[in-house]
């Protein structure tokens, strides 16, 4: 009996042996500075259990700068989700040739992960002061973007350019959901004599909801955490947070270490939620793509 | 019916325009350097910069090691929570997806605070040590995809039958380990190399943060100072980005053909 469990155990730290190497790695380079900044958040210079810190983010400059940051993950995150449904639509249903599905596809696998620092080149070159889209408007069209009041380094010029990665990525997470739209459901409601708008306000719209809506949230932490684009196109002088606490790393332009552990809290809350309400939204999604 | 069709035709003819133009307009930035006339001058001045040889070996080296690391790492601990820890499989899957929901600016902030060169554990210290930090901070940032893609090729074989197969052949578990699953998992492992290999390529966050000379931070260095080289590594940077995606489809679609049900 005794030497049985002692063969039980022996085998059970061996299972659990296995996969050390990855706990340990998980711990080191996720879990602990990850712990480390959120307790931070919640001590003072001394040691000492705080609130302060997380009051000092309701100031004036901090709450511009999640504002602003929010500003523009949610437009670009809703007009990227608007869009690339949009796409996605016309190469699912829109009975377009299957050349043009399996392009947009390969391109948005490209685009999705073409953003930091190149995209920001890109955009400068298309939409910047002597970008050809802003010469070839000017000098075909007399039609001066920047004295128009265009800028490419503000809230339009920004949301612009993270949609050059947000539109791929919502055509390739919802693609797979407008598949799983079953013919026969569109067959039942036609006999039971629905007309197109009846069919997609009633029956495609609520099934396709929460993958749509769990998307865009997931777009919305994609664009939330994005630093490298932003950084390059404007420097330093746009205060999205992320840059915000990237000027606080660098060197602590706050003059308080803890506070930028609060700032660097208010980014893990902010995307937290939205990614937990998307992992919630997508499991009801999948009960109807089985 | 008709409109329909108008309607996709047009969203494909909006999205096409906003697509292509940007990298259009790009690459004929880029062979504006000489006044009046179209040269690939930019592209002989990115080349010929020795900075951009240095980052840009650094970050192919960083990529390299990245990917061989996060396969040692990915590979064994898929298949042991598939064979022995089934009850583990969403914890370590919530794990895997952790790097997204934090985002890499913070992670890095983290690294700074907890391993700088008065901590126990002085990463920071030394630029070797730096240099590790920054590997595995890579592999943090790509564990998502490499997990996603090695998870995925691992459920088309039945990793069970296969290891007593083995096991009842004789073979030890590094045996098992380089000569059975691997193999089988190939398709999962390349695709989230090419993943890997294009996220470690363009990152600028923590190699700038950590101080490391990678192509990333030198990218933004050139964009801040030259007005004709950034557009022309813009369109290199996009040349890496697309050859590792087809890399990826042309693998993913190998190994869709092969017969993997029975």
């Amino acid at each position: 009996m005794s030497a049985n469990r002692a063969i039980d155990l022996k085998k059970k730290a061996i299972d659990w042996l296995g996969i050390t190497p990855f706990l340990l790695f998980a711990v080191m380079f996720l879990i602990a500075p990850t712990l480390y900044l959120v307790t931070g958040a919640f001590l003072n210079p001394a040691g000492e259990f705080t609130l302060e810190n997380i009051g000092g983010l309701f100031t004036d400059k901090i709450l511009a700068s999640y504002w602003i940051s929010i500003k523009i993950s949610l437009a670009s995150s809703i007009g990227g989700a608007l869009i690339g449904f949009w796409l996605a639509w016309a190469v699912v249903l829109g009975g377009l040739p299957s050349w043009i599905r399996s392009s947009l596809l390969t391109f948005s696998g490209v685009a999705s992960n073409f953003a930091g620092v190149p995209l920001a080149f890109a955009f400068l070159a298309t939409l910047g002061r002597t970008g050809l889209v802003t010469m070839l408007l000017r000098d075909c069209f007399g039609i001066n973007l920047y004295a128009s009041g265009f800028n490419l380094l503000s809230f339009v010029g920004l949301t612009l350019t993270y949609m050059y990665f947000q539109i791929p990525l919502m055509v390739l997470i919802i693609t797979p959901a407008l598949d799983g739209l079953k013919k026969e459901w569109r067959e039942a409601a036609e006999i039971l004599g629905a007309t197109n708008t009846q069919y997609w306000t009633k029956v495609a719209m609520p099934i396709l909801f929460p993958s749509i809506l769990g998307t865009t949230l997931l777009l919305f932490a994609n664009a939330f955490g994005a630093i490298a684009t932003a950084y390059s196109l404007t420097g330093s002088t746009f205060n999205i947070v992320p840059i915000q606490l990237y000027a606080q790393i660098r060197g602590d332009v706050l003059h308080n270490p803890n506070l930028g552990y609060a700032l660097a809290l208010g980014m893990i809350v902010i995307t937290g939620i939205s990614n937990l309400i998307y992992i919630w939204l997508r499991m009801r999604a999948e009960r109807w793509q089985k | 019916m008709k409109t329909q069709k108008i309607g996709a035709w047009l969203a494909i003819f909006f999205g096409a325009s906003y697509f292509i133009v940007p990298l259009i307009a790009t690459f004929e930035f880029s062979l504006r350097m000489r006044r009046g006339e179209y040269s690939f001058d930019a592209y002989r001045s990115v080349f010929s910069d020795v900075q951009f040889r240095e980052s840009f070996s650094y970050s192919i080296v960083m990529a390299i090691l990245t990917i061989i690391f996060g396969v040692l790492l990915v590979v064994p601990t898929a298949y042991w929570v598939r064979l022995r820890l089934p009850q583990m499989r969403p914890v370590v899957e919530f794990i895997t997806l952790m790097p997204l929901v934090i985002p890499a600016i913070v992670i890095v902030f983290g690294y700074l605070r907890i391993y700088n060169s008065s901590s126990y554990i002085p990463f920071t210290g030394s630029a070797r040590g730096t240099d590790a930090l920054l590997m595995f901070s890579f592999m943090t940032l790509s564990l998502p995809y490499m997990y996603r893609s090695v998870d995925t090729a691992m459920r088309t074989i039945d990793v069970g039958t296969l290891t007593e197969a083995a096991q009842s052949l004789g073979a030890s578990w590094p045996t098992i380990m380089f000569k059975c699953i691997f193999p089988n998992v190939m398709s999962g492992v390349l695709s989230g190399a090419f993943i890997t290999f294009a996220i470690v390529i363009g990152e600028f966050t923590m190699p700038s943060l950590l101080n490391r000379p990678a192509f990333g931070p030198y990218l933004q260095l050139i964009g801040a100072n030259r007005a004709y080289e950034p557009p022309a590594l813009a369109v290199i940077a996009f040349a890496i980005t697309w050859g590792c995606m087809v890399l990826l489809q042309l693998v993913s679609r190998f190994s869709k053909s092969a017969p993997s049900k029975p």
